[in-house]
């Protein structure tokens, strides 16, 4: 009897409080900082964007954030814990407290930062939805996928823009879903679809690994806005601000000039713009909990936004995909940080 | 000392507190009173504390994203969908392709189980060899994998669209499934229904009449001709009396696919197949081990009566088998059902993939989709199983 009633207290102890104890967390910067490591949460496998190399080390446009975000709070990039993730586990990963920032080429909608529990930190590539097909059908446009079969991950946007784009066009079309890449992939292979559609970044890094790259062509529309970027938490507004200014001191970096080599040169600069990017004027990095020189760890350790953009998707990749939209806006494209002051 | 007298008779009605903790069947109520209200509580808090989690962190909740429009396309649909329409109707979308799997997996898993279960028991060597083999193999390896074996062989050996294999009827079969004319039904269809139904009725009334003969009599009419000439000739005459009035669409080549027609998809063929090999090495054991538990007298007591090999099988054993077979053959039906949600894995629009995969991404709403998800399958196997206990109910030994 005495056993049953001390159970009793117990399970009354577990639950006295219901609701509540997720909300009394501490920050998501204190929990990093106390592990030591953060977990940043990856692709399972997309050559550009994050996938690891030769030697088991993650690369890519998307493991370059983490790392950035690492390098501002531990001036390491080394201490980081790649988690990857599939496109349907991604989110609840992330709300769960598995993964304190999602860097998976990521869209960011509405719905997702509303009703998902997510805040997306800024824009690291503009992309869009396109389809692949194989040259020997002869197609160069999307509008004559009429009555074709088309192959789909599930868990994506790209359902629903796929939809959409037939819908509006009046065209007939077959999806054929699949939960993860490589079935659709190889579905694509043995025939089963005409076309396969997803974020023209992927088809472009995913066309590499086909084997025969030069049997398939990207065609050239663009069926929607694929605006891809980190997204943290909601919530907790010190952590978005850490995820979504070491973005902005990457593009401004390029902007200014800063580069991974001349940075240490660049102490000496007389610019106010410089001097405050990298910490020598104003306490910005204090406003965001970190130490004065966060930004200069990025760009020391990582690089600026046109470096990583590069060596991980552009001219200096395999992949070799133009800067387009995701040029500096002084240049033509979109990308535009707020600035430093 | 002297006890003092006990109080009067209405005692019964007003026993004290220590009384109550003293009688067993009080002490059981209560005890089991607090369990049940801690159990409810426990639910509660957890139904709450996950309500409230949700909202703090600013994730939607609720039902109402049922009637929102879903927008997306599905590729097999049983029932009229286009992407207009919403999420509840592609929920039916979905649970409808599921219960079309399962449904036809069962019966065909059934039949392919017996076949093989009884020539695993076959007297001619190789027949029994090779049942083994089927056995042994299918049952070991993961039914993932034979999905995924199934579907990339099915599709590898397939010819492209443009180099469809041409089978009889205007039937075509490539990598995008199986097409066959689709019949287009015109007006006076009701005759040649009516026909039909006419000439069921006739043979049902031969079989009533044979049956009766053979109660009294002990002779058995060959009754299976006439039967078939009654229902054919009758449907027959039926449907030339009504102008003929069945069209085919006919499929015909796109410049990516067949267009018009009736299609099997490759995914379905796929799946299909991948559940029914690897359930049948299950239900094939469980038929050998209902034959085994038949005394072999029964067998040998048959023979003396002059019966021959199948009807022993079917007038003695079977029967006596099914008591031992029902039971496990219940989970083999639930656990095919449960694993056609490996769908998803070959991009077949089963329930887990319409609903808990594409309705849950656009919503976001991973609680309440999981849930009715799980409620799906809990109804399904829980009706299964009400049904297969009913049915073993009636074949159970009537004992006196």
């Amino acid at each position: 009897m005495r056993y049953w009633i001390a159970g009793c207290l117990a399970v009354l102890a577990a639950f006295g409080q219901p609701a509540g104890s997720a909300m009394a967390q501490s920050s998501t910067l204190d929990t990093v900082k106390a592990r030591g490591q953060l977990q940043c949460g990856v692709n399972t496998g997309l050559a550009g964007f994050s996938a690891p190399d030769d030697a088991g080390q993650w690369k890519g446009l998307d493991v370059d954030m983490c790392r950035a975000v690492a390098a501002a709070i531990f001036k390491d990039v080394s201490k980081i814990k790649y988690v990857p993730l599939t496109a349907k586990e991604r989110f609840t990963a992330l709300q769960s407290g598995e993964i304190d920032m999602l860097a998976r080429n990521t869209t960011w909608t509405m719905s997702r930062d509303t009703g998902a529990g997510l805040s997306f930190a800024g824009i690291n590539y503009f992309d869009g939805q396109g389809f692949m097909v194989k040259k020997a059908l002869d197609v160069v446009s999307a509008k004559e996928l009429s009555g074709a079969s088309i192959c789909v991950q599930t868990g994506t946007t790209t359902e629903l823009n796929l939809a959409d784009y037939f819908r509006t066009n009046k065209i007939e079309y077959d999806p054929v879903v699949f939960e993860k890449l490589p079935e659709v992939l190889a579905a694509y292979n043995a025939g089963r679809c005409d076309a396969f559609t997803t974020d023209v970044s992927q088809l472009y890094s995913i066309r590499l690994t086909l084997g025969n790259a030069a049997e398939h062509i990207v065609l050239p529309e663009i069926i929607s806005k694929e605006p891809l970027g980190p997204a943290v938490r909601q919530g907790d507004a010190q952590w978005a601000n850490i995820v979504r200014w070491s973005l902005n001191a990457m593009i401004n970096a390029e902007e200014l000039g800063v580069t991974q080599a001349n940075v240490d040169q660049l102490k000496e600069s007389k610019n106010p713009e410089v001097r405050r990017l990298l910490g020598f004027e104003g306490e910005f990095g204090k406003s965001i909990g970190l130490d004065l020189d966060w930004s200069y760890q990025i760009i020391k350790l990582v690089g600026n936004y046109g470096e990583s953009f590069d060596r991980n998707v552009g001219a200096g990749s395999p992949l070799g995909i133009a800067r387009g939209q995701n040029a500096l806006w002084r240049d033509g494209g979109l990308q535009y940080a707020p600035p430093i002051r | 000392m002297k006890r003092p007298s006990k109080p009067p008779a209405p005692a019964r009605f007003s026993r004290s507190l220590t009384d109550y903790i003293y009688d067993p069947k009080a002490r059981a109520l209560a005890l089991q009173a607090i369990v049940a209200l801690l159990l409810v509580w426990f639910v509660w808090a957890i139904v709450d504390n996950t309500i409230r989690n949700l909202e703090a962190q600013g994730i939607a909740s609720g039902f109402g994203f049922l009637d929102n429009t879903a927008g997306f396309d599905i590729s097999q649909s049983l029932i009229a969908y286009a992407n207009t329409m919403s999420y509840g109707r592609a929920f039916l979308v979905g649970l409808f392709n599921t219960l079309l799997v399962a449904v036809i997996g069962v019966v065909l898993a059934t039949i392919v189980g017996f076949v093989i279960g009884i020539a695993r028991l076959s007297g001619n060597w190789l027949i029994a060899a090779l049942a083994s083999v089927y056995i042994e193999t299918l049952r070991n390896i993961p039914p993932l994998l034979m999905l995924f074996a199934v579907y990339f062989g099915v599709l590898k050996a397939l010819p492209s669209p443009r180099n469809s294999l041409e089978l009889p009827f205007s039937s075509y079969l490539n990598t995008r499934g199986l097409y066959f004319p689709a019949p287009v039904w015109g007006e006076g269809t009701w005759l040649f229904v009516a026909g039909v139904l006419v000439g069921v009725a006739g043979a049902v009334f031969l079989y009533l009449n044979a049956r009766r003969k053979f109660i009294l009599t002990g002779k058995a009419d060959s009754i299976a001709l006439p039967q078939l000439i009654l229902v054919v000739g009758v449907a027959a005459i039926a449907f030339l009396a009504a102008g003929s009035p069945l069209s085919f669409d006919y499929p015909q080549a796109g410049r990516f696919n067949l267009k018009g027609g009736m299609t099997i998809l490759p995914e379905f063929i796929a799946l299909l197949a991948g559940l029914t090999l690897y359930t049948a090495a299950f239900i094939a054991e469980i038929v050998r081990s209902g034959i085994l538990s038949v005394a072999k007298g029964q067998h040998e007591a048959a023979a003396a009566l002059g019966l021959h090999r199948g009807q022993i099988m079917r007038l003695v054993v079977i029967p006596q088998a099914l008591r031992v077979i029902i039971p496990p053959l219940t989970n083999q039906y639930l656990n095919l059902t449960k694993n056609s949600s490996l769908a998803v894995a070959i991009g077949y629009p089963d329930l887990v993939s319409v609903f808990a995969g594409t309705v849950l991404n656009q919503t976001n709403q991973a609680v309440e989709v999981i849930l009715i998800t799980m409620s799906v399958y809990l109804v399904l196997s829980l009706l299964t199983s009400v049904f297969m206990n009913w049915f073993n109910a009636r074949v159970a030994l009537v004992e006196r």
